[in-house]
């Protein structure tokens, strides 16, 4: 079945889709975003159910694996030490993250000029500034301005408080000479644009049910919508079509009941996350383009970065505010930036860890051999329980040809589309940093006075951030898009999402990507006399 | 078929002996164990998409018990879990998750441990603002942001 052309078609409504749609809305142009999942319910969330924690193992799951919901495609990460995990939805995993908010640094622009490794991004902080900006507004960022190790950013909303755990981190880091600042979050502190203040549900991740954490769905969607753009949801895309002129012509994809379409359209925008959006363009083989979309590099899909998480938790004399604030308040830049004397190259941020409820920690502790079958299950569970205290060393992950996403031969999903497969190996240098953040987390924790610690490294199911897989460059034969989005070989397809990450920092991307899918759609506002030039 | 009824007989034995190997009631704490009907009731009621995973791993200790758990001494009843525990891969991993899931959110317990009796949502929590003082020592640190050129 075919459909009315529309002017631009944007396929996936998560946190790079969404922002894309808002800012072009204003084109008046007819905008037209697919997305394979529906809107979200918040009264179906985890933390409305005394079942909450249990949800997190099944239904609520970050792996698309474990959840299994329609929405979701298989990924085939067998190959990989870490696990992809998402959402799939209207929000997409912006409906499950932890509101985590840091930018990616000046310095984390410019990684071959300043370490010699990797690539510089063909943009730079500065070019993004005033996206981040807008899109902090947009999101709703609480946080404390100041941060003497991070760049100045401007949060509209006042930090979290520092709870119980807080001051337990802050007292250690303190003792050891090292930074630490109160996390800007996209969490709200107070009552902000149609969303209520935080009321601490303690379980951000699977969603927040008050509407407190910023998810797309909820911020820039209800504008998008109010300012025209439609968007069709449960409408999975199968592959972009292109014409005789090798330009994209739009989508076949399969509706909400299996039917189906072809989609024309002028412009179109993946915005897929780094997953998706090399296996679309894999998908999207025809005899101009044997070996994918946009992949004349033969870069669709390779460079793949998930930043290796290095955790290490323990438990102290004191409550901490086990599940009974959002999961993470504070962050710490001292091991950011290149020191050689450490043995490898680049660096990590810090996030730290509230606590946890109790099923988590039951189960996390029996599984550790720290809580133990038996007589004395009670007593050591009560001394872990409401006590934790987490580290986790958010490692840069460089980007590596090897580290792939490809198409599975055998997987696919419901509508019989190849999945995605993943090869990925953590680097000697991800090692060696993973261990540094180890080892300091483990000082940290030891001056906090914790004890019964114990590591994830790195943390399985810990893949969030998918970056790199048609990363951006002025040279066609090193990138796959330009250093505004716009796909070299294909001059009205423009990828916004993680994907076109040249390097991925050492802190959580999403504040960046939405940056970059503003800056784009800016960049598309400014040339629409000559887009596809 | 009720989701209970997808667990034989024998493998509900076997649960209900091996949930009170992991938690046994305590005297102390004032809690039941892991085998106590209702705690046992939630987990049969709830198993859902975990049946199959912990009728797995039933099916393995049972191998490894050779007869009932029931009639193992305690001193061999321990040695087929340790066993349990070390060979039982992702299902055994499974069973224990599925027992400690449903203890822990029984009215009971909570209670002992001093929680409430509630979904998080719609009351929430209330989180003290903590001691800002502390951030003191690091705002007077200089800027130390690294150039980008």
């Amino acid at each position: 079945m075919k459909n009315d052309p529309v002017d631009v078609l944007i396929i996936g409504a998560g946190a790079s889709g969404a922002a894309v749609a808002w800012s072009l809305a204003d084109t008046k142009m007819h905008i037209l975003c697919l997305d394979q999942g529906g809107w979200m319910n918040s009264s179906d969330y985890p933390s409305t159910g005394r079942d909450w924690e249990a949800k997190f193992y099944g239904d609520w799951s970050t792996s698309p694996n474990i959840r299994g919901r329609p929405e979701d495609y298989p990924i085939n990460d067998d190959n990989s030490p870490i696990k992809v995990v998402n959402f799939n939805g209207v929000g997409g995993s912006t409906v499950m993250y932890t509101a985590h908010w840091p930018r990616l640094h000046p310095s984390d622009f410019k990684v071959k000029t300043l370490d010699g490794v990797a690539d510089d991004w063909p943009i730079d902080y500065d070019a993004l500034t005033p996206f981040f900006e807008e899109n902090d507004r947009m999101m709703g960022v609480s946080g404390l301005s100041g941060d003497p190790r991070s760049p100045l950013t401007h949060p509209p909303m006042p930090p979290q408080p520092l709870g119980l755990s807080g001051p337990l981190i802050g007292k250690a880091m303190n003792k050891l000479g090292w930074h630490w600042w109160p996390s800007d979050t996209t969490v709200a502190t107070m009552d902000y644009e149609g969303r209520a203040r935080c009321i601490n549900l303690g379980h951000c991740t699977p969603a927040c049910a008050q509407g407190a954490k910023a998810s797309t769905d909820i911020t820039y969607w209800p504008h998008a919508l109010r300012a025209g753009v439609e968007l069709k949801t449960h409408c999975r895309v199968r592959e972009i079509l292109t014409n005789e002129q090798g330009m994209a012509s739009g989508v076949v994809y399969y509706d909400k009941d299996g039917v189906e379409q072809f989609q024309p359209a002028e412009v179109v925008i993946i915005a897929c996350n780094g997953v998706g959006t090399p296996r679309l363009l894999l998908n999207s083989v025809s005899g101009r383009f044997p070996n994918g979309l946009a992949n004349s590099s033969g870069l669709v899909g390779k460079n793949l970065m998930f930043h290796p998480y290095a955790q290490i938790y323990g438990f102290v004399k004191e409550p901490t505010d086990s599940n009974r604030a959002p999961p993470t308040c504070l962050w710490s830049k001292e091991f950011y930036d290149t020191d050689l004397s450490r043995g490898f190259v680049r660096g990590y941020g810090i996030q730290f860890g509230r606590g946890a409820g109790p099923v988590f920690e039951a189960v996390a502790s029996e599984q550790k051999g720290i809580l133990p079958w038996g007589a004395d299950h009670h007593r050591v569970f009560r001394k872990l329980n409401g006590h934790r205290l987490g580290v986790s060393a958010i490692c840069e992950d460089l980007p590596e040809e090897h580290n792939r996403v490809t198409l599975d031969p055998v997987l696919k999903d419901s509508h019989g589309i190849p999945a995605p497969k993943i090869d990925y190996t953590i680097s000697e240098n991800s090692r060696k940093m993973m261990a540094h953040g180890l080892a300091r987390g483990k000082e940290i924790l030891e001056a906090a006075g914790a004890t019964d610690l114990c590591i994830n490294d790195p943390i399985p199911w810990g893949g969030w951030h998918l970056l790199g897989t048609a990363r951006m460059g002025t040279d066609p034969a090193r990138s796959v898009v330009n250093e505004w989005g716009r796909s070299h070989d294909v001059k009205n397809l423009f990828i916004v999402d993680g994907s076109v990450f040249v390097t991925s920092g050492g802190v959580n991307p999403t504040s960046t990507i939405q940056a970059v899918a503003l800056y784009v759609a800016d960049q598309m506002k400014q040339r629409l006399a000559n887009l596809f030039d | 078929m009720s989701v209970s009824n997808e667990l034989t007989s024998a493998q509900r034995d076997d649960l209900r002996i091996v949930a009170a190997m992991i938690v046994p009631p305590s005297d102390e704490y004032k809690v039941p164990g892991a085998d106590d009907p209702a705690v046992q009731a939630d987990m049969l009621a709830t198993l859902g998409r975990d049946t199959a995973l912990v009728a797995q791993a039933l099916d393995h200790l049972a191998r490894l018990a050779g007869k009932p758990l029931a009639e193992l001494d305690p001193a061999r009843r321990d040695a087929v879990a340790e066993e349990f525990r070390a060979s039982g891969g992702a299902a055994a991993a499974t069973l224990v998750r599925v027992v400690l899931q449903c203890y822990y959110r029984d009215d009971r317990v909570l209670r002992s441990l001093g929680l409430e009796l509630r979904a998080p949502f719609p009351q929430g929590y209330t989180l003290e603002q903590g001691d800002w003082s502390l951030l003191d020592p690091v705002k007077v640190k200089p800027p130390n942001l690294r150039r980008a050129t």
